[in-house]
């Protein structure tokens, strides 16, 4: 692992370089069946207010229960990110009017969340990470959707989402670049994903930041910083983080100071906006909700979690390395995905057999993942099986087939002969490539026959012996071992 | 045939078991006395049709020999309970025309068991006040005469809505110890966050409990401070109030706070001998400038208990004199936030207005009374920040040296502590209105050290005042220990007699 020159991560400005300091607090909708304190459901896409509890409404008199299985998954998110689990952590009241907040406050954790610090390793390439540090997760309640659009009078409020579970996971300002943070804010998805606390669905809105950004000459202290709220994804983040940390050097540069300041990131204009300053600022008058008691976790409970936990993305990527021989490239493309590292393995070990597990790679990063993108589904969902995808490499390994028929066999099985068995197929559809010598030398001289000229040419241009196999191989219908006619070619030209 | 509203629940209760009066019957009886008794302004509703038929269910279960321990017995209930279907406000002009689609634990539990349900009952405004001055509805007036006033100069007062003169039932729950008192019904639900229950029992001489926080739910109450508030029973002996809350407690998976102890038979305790208990007597409950009638009647209740085999011994509560300024502070604040909900948007009170800022300023400024907007706003600012750690913060840690002396008396061996209920008899509506609040909120001076630290407080009359005005005594238990304070009360309640107002002038 090499570190990159701390340079090249400096924004340059009129004036000299700047350093830009990023902190990231970012929004994860807990997966879970009901909401965090009460049974409404959390399915997206419901009609307006159709799943909402006398809780969520925020009734005379309801009162919250803690959800489980939310704090279960709040656990073993802290456990993913290797942070400190806090055994008693407690729940506040963040006051504010708002028509899409019923009780006039949210409930969250502020003095006391629910996990600590931790770290997670952030891959930039295949051979440079960093580390950035989590400062703390908690959890806390999605509030409502205020519904602007609906009327050209009034304002209606959709409380589906009131009350749905959120963890805030902050990081510590260890981020140096758009770049790292849009990094970062990939891994944890990564990793929220591998364990299904939060399905990462940023379109949704399932996964959102509040970007902290500063800039400062390399050395100084740390500079005023800005928080952009709610990006919904890391395209826009990276693009947020840009355009602030070119506006605050702009108006340092010109003599100005930065005002601490909430802003909100327009992609349409390119630019951030104040939403409020400082003296704007909310008073949350944060407190106990003394509607519930502090949350007692003990340790077997929390060791049990950590015994079921999935093998997480950074243990999978040195094994692949290890017992595929995949490069660190190959293998983190591969393990980005829980499903596609899952697919890998099992094509790989298909049937008991070993076989070539960077051909299976390729295969999978290839055309596979190709299709996967096309039609916006994941790998393991573009319609070829695994062990599929582990006979057409053995197809291949066998000399049945060349690479060049298994790219038209693999277009077969993930269209009209989808769900067929690879091997059959290539009986069906006579695609075992032809490896009989005679066969091949008969092709061979009809074409030399049939070029004299082009044949002459060839001794002194050896680079045109291509065009030879390909007309050799168009004649045999492409079933011609490549490797065998070039070989035979070769000879007959006297190459 | 004696009248029907002259028993207590448990003679009730024997009577209608042994068929010899019907609930139909004993329902009409009280929903005859509650119309006749509208000049007390106790009921904000009555849910006469209701009441019938769950009377004639009732009768049809007794018939078989079923049902449950309160079958056929009609009762009221404070307007802070969620009730299905009917009336819900806690007397806040905010919640106009809220009827829910819910009904609370408590209530729930009260119908499992049984109960007719009369009316729901007036009460201070979010249960802020302590006279019933409070309620958008109303004053309530207490059915025991002002001394020296004729029945015909009440009955005058009384058709004024200010009833100004009349007495105060105390509060937060007047409509519920008014009615109770008045025969209005067998017994009635309450609440209390700093003594809503102990002083309108005291006020109008009957009993109440404030069982320990967490042995009611509270899910379906209308919340005024979480950490604070406590359902429990009004009723006029010991006993009632004691089968009462045995139905109204118990654990409740919708409230985190309610407690998952089984509920014991609380009746039982009524009578058992309370030979060999050690009562502590504090000295910091008696305040320099104390009305002497108070404390003669806590050396009486003392030597009763002692005349009973007791042991009285004095203790020491050294943070009691910093309760007070304590408790208001955490009750405001909790109820600035609870209240919060309460903004025009979903239900209650929509007051025209050009955006939603000014929604919520129209409609909360409307919708809420002076003393409910007095409590927001200082709840507002001792959560503020800045100031959250020289008020919030503090008064917290004042709460945990409240709990900690009453911790160290019971760990010395007391069983139950004795202290006066209020630091007067009833006082006249109208008297407080234009005094400074603080005056109104030294009422709670005795009991809100009992909400502050969680623990059971009983009330039950002790005797009566040289005006001839009722005054009570509290008993304070251990944590979960309410049946000690029902033996120890129905010890005072047979050495002090039963209190009973003059008859019905109001009627």
């Amino acid at each position: 692992m090499t570190t990159a020159p701390a340079s090249a991560k400096l924004l340059k400005g009129a004036t000299g370089d700047w350093e830009v300091v990023i902190g990231l607090e970012v929004h994860a909708q807990v997966t879970s069946r009901a909401k965090l304190f009460s049974g409404a459901s959390t399915e997206f896409g419901g009609e307006p207010n159709a799943h909402v509890s006398m809780v969520d409404a925020a009734m005379p008199g309801m009162l919250p229960v803690i959800n489980r299985e939310c704090v279960a998954q709040a656990v073993r998110t802290g456990l993913a990110l290797k942070a400190k689990i806090n055994k008693r952590s407690t729940f506040d009241r963040k006051n504010y009017f708002y028509p899409d907040l019923p009780q006039g406050y949210q409930i969250s954790q502020y003095k006391s969340p629910i996990v600590g610090e931790g770290e997670i390793q952030v891959d930039l390439t295949p051979d440079y990470s960093i580390r950035v540090g989590i400062e703390r997760l908690h959890l806390e309640q999605d509030a409502g959707k205020s519904l602007h659009d609906q009327s050209p009078t009034m304002s209606f409020v959709d409380l589906n989402r009131s009350g749905v579970a959120l963890m805030e996971i902050v990081s510590k300002p260890d981020l140096r670049s758009a770049d790292e943070a849009k990094a970062y804010v990939g891994k944890l998805r990564t990793i929220l994903r591998y364990i299904g606390s939060c399905d990462g669905d940023m379109e949704k809105g399932n996964l959102r930041a509040d970007v902290n950004v500063s800039v400062r000459r390399p050395g100084e202290p740390l500079g005023t910083r800005c928080e952009i709220k709610n990006v919904n994804s890391i395209r826009f983040i990276g693009q947020a983080i840009e355009t602030e940390a070119r506006r605050q050097i702009e108006i340092v540069e010109d003599g100005g100071t930065i005002e601490q300041e909430t802003r909100l990131f327009d992609p349409a204009r390119g630019e951030t906006r104040s939403m409020r300053s400082k003296e704007e600022a909310h008073d949350y008058r944060y407190f106990p909700d003394p509607d519930l008691l502090p949350l007692e976790l003990d340790a077997e409970w929390i060791d049990a979690l950590a015994a079921y936990l999935p093998e997480l993305p950074d243990a999978k990527k040195a094994r692949f390395m290890s017992d595929y021989g995949l490069s660190a490239y190959d293998a983190s493309v591969v393990v980005a995905e829980r499903e596609t590292a899952d697919f890998f393995e099992s094509a790989v070990n298909h049937g008991g057999a070993k076989r070539d597990a960077k051909a299976v790679a390729n295969w999978l990063m290839g055309d596979l993942s190709a299709q996967a993108n096309a039609h916006g589904v994941s790998v393991s969902d573009a319609g070829l099986t695994a062990a599929s995808l582990a006979t057409l490499v053995d197809l291949i390994g066998e000399g049945v087939i060349s690479g060049k028929i298994a790219k038209d066999l693999l277009a077969m099985l993930l269209g009209g002969d989808r769900g067929a068995d690879p091997r059959a197929l290539v009986e069906t559809r006579g695609l075992r490539q032809v490896t009989d010598t005679g066969a091949i030398d008969a092709a061979v001289d009809a074409v030399i026959a049939a070029n004299p000229e082009k044949a002459e040419q060839a001794k002194a241009k050896p680079g045109m012996l291509g065009w030879f196999v390909g007309q050799v191989m168009k004649a045999t219908g492409g079933k011609a071992n490549p490797q065998a006619v070039s070989d035979t070619l070769k000879r007959r030209l006297e190459l | 045939m004696t009248d029907l509203t002259s028993l207590t629940l448990a003679e009730a209760r024997d009577q209608l078991k042994s068929r010899a009066i019907s609930s139909r019957d004993l329902t009409t009886a009280h929903l005859d006395a509650i119309e006749r008794g509208k000049g007390l302004n106790a009921y904000v509703t009555v849910t006469a049709e209701k009441a019938l038929s769950m009377a004639e269910a009732s009768d049809a279960r007794l018939a078989k020999g079923e049902g449950g321990p309160l079958q056929g017995l009609p009762i009221g209930i404070k307007d802070l309970y969620a009730t299905e279907g009917v009336h819900t406000q806690a007397c806040s002009h905010i919640l106009d025309g809220f009827k829910p689609t819910y009904e609370s634990t408590v209530t729930a539990n009260l119908w499992r068991d049984g109960a007719v349900m009369l009316g729901k009952l007036n009460m201070d405004e979010f249960a802020m006040g302590s006279s019933n001055e409070t309620s958008f509805y109303g004053p309530v007036a207490s059915p025991w005469l002002p001394p020296n006033w004729s029945r015909e100069q009440a009955r005058a007062a009384l058709a004024d809505a200010g009833k100004r003169g009349l007495l105060a039932p105390g509060g937060s729950s007047g409509g519920s110890s008014a009615a109770v008192a008045a025969h209005l019904c067998l017994a009635a639900t309450a609440s209390d966050t700093g003594g809503s229950i102990r002083q309108p029992a005291a006020f109008t001489g009957i009993v109440g409990i404030k069982p320990t926080y967490g042995r009611c739910s509270r899910w379906g109450m209308v919340a005024f401070a979480s950490s604070l508030d406590q359902a429990g029973p009004l009723a006029r002996t010991v006993r009632d109030a004691a089968i009462m809350l045995r139905s109204m407690a118990g654990p409740d998976p919708k409230d985190s706070t309610c407690s998952t102890e089984p509920v014991p038979d609380y009746e039982a305790a009524v009578g058992r001998s309370v030979k060999g208990l050690t009562i502590g007597v504090p000295k910091e409950y008696r305040l320099d400038g104390m009305n002497p009638e108070i404390e003669t009647l806590w050396a009486k209740g003392a030597e009763w208990l002692r005349a009973a085999g007791a042991n009285i011994v004095e203790v020491s509560l050294p943070h009691t004199r910093h309760a007070l300024p304590a408790y208001y502070i955490v009750a405001p604040a909790e109820a600035s936030s609870n209240l919060a909900r309460y903004d025009g948007v979903r239900y209650g009170l929509r007051e025209p207005s050009a955006d939603i800022v000014d929604l919520y300023e129209k409609t909360r400024a409307r919708g809420f009374g002076a003393e409910v907007r007095r409590r927001l706003m200082i709840g507002t600012y001792v959560l503020s920040a800045g100031y959250y750690d020289a008020y919030y913060l503090r008064a917290q840690k004042i709460r945990t040296l409240i709990k900690r002396d009453f911790e160290v008396a019971f760990q010395n061996g007391v069983d139950a502590i004795l202290t006066p209920a209020t630091p007067s008899a009833a006082f006249a509506i109208g008297e407080k209105v234009s005094a400074d609040p603080v005056e109104m909120y030294l009422n709670d001076v005795f009991t809100v050290t009992v909400n502050m630290a969680g623990l059971p407080g009983l009330v039950t009359p002790a005797g009566l005042s040289a005006d001839g005005l009722p005054l009570g005594l509290q008993l304070i238990g251990r944590p979960f220990d309410e049946e000690t304070l029902f033996a120890l009360g129905e010890t005072i309640e047979q050495a002090a007699g039963r209190l009973t107002p003059p008859e019905p002038w109001w009627a």
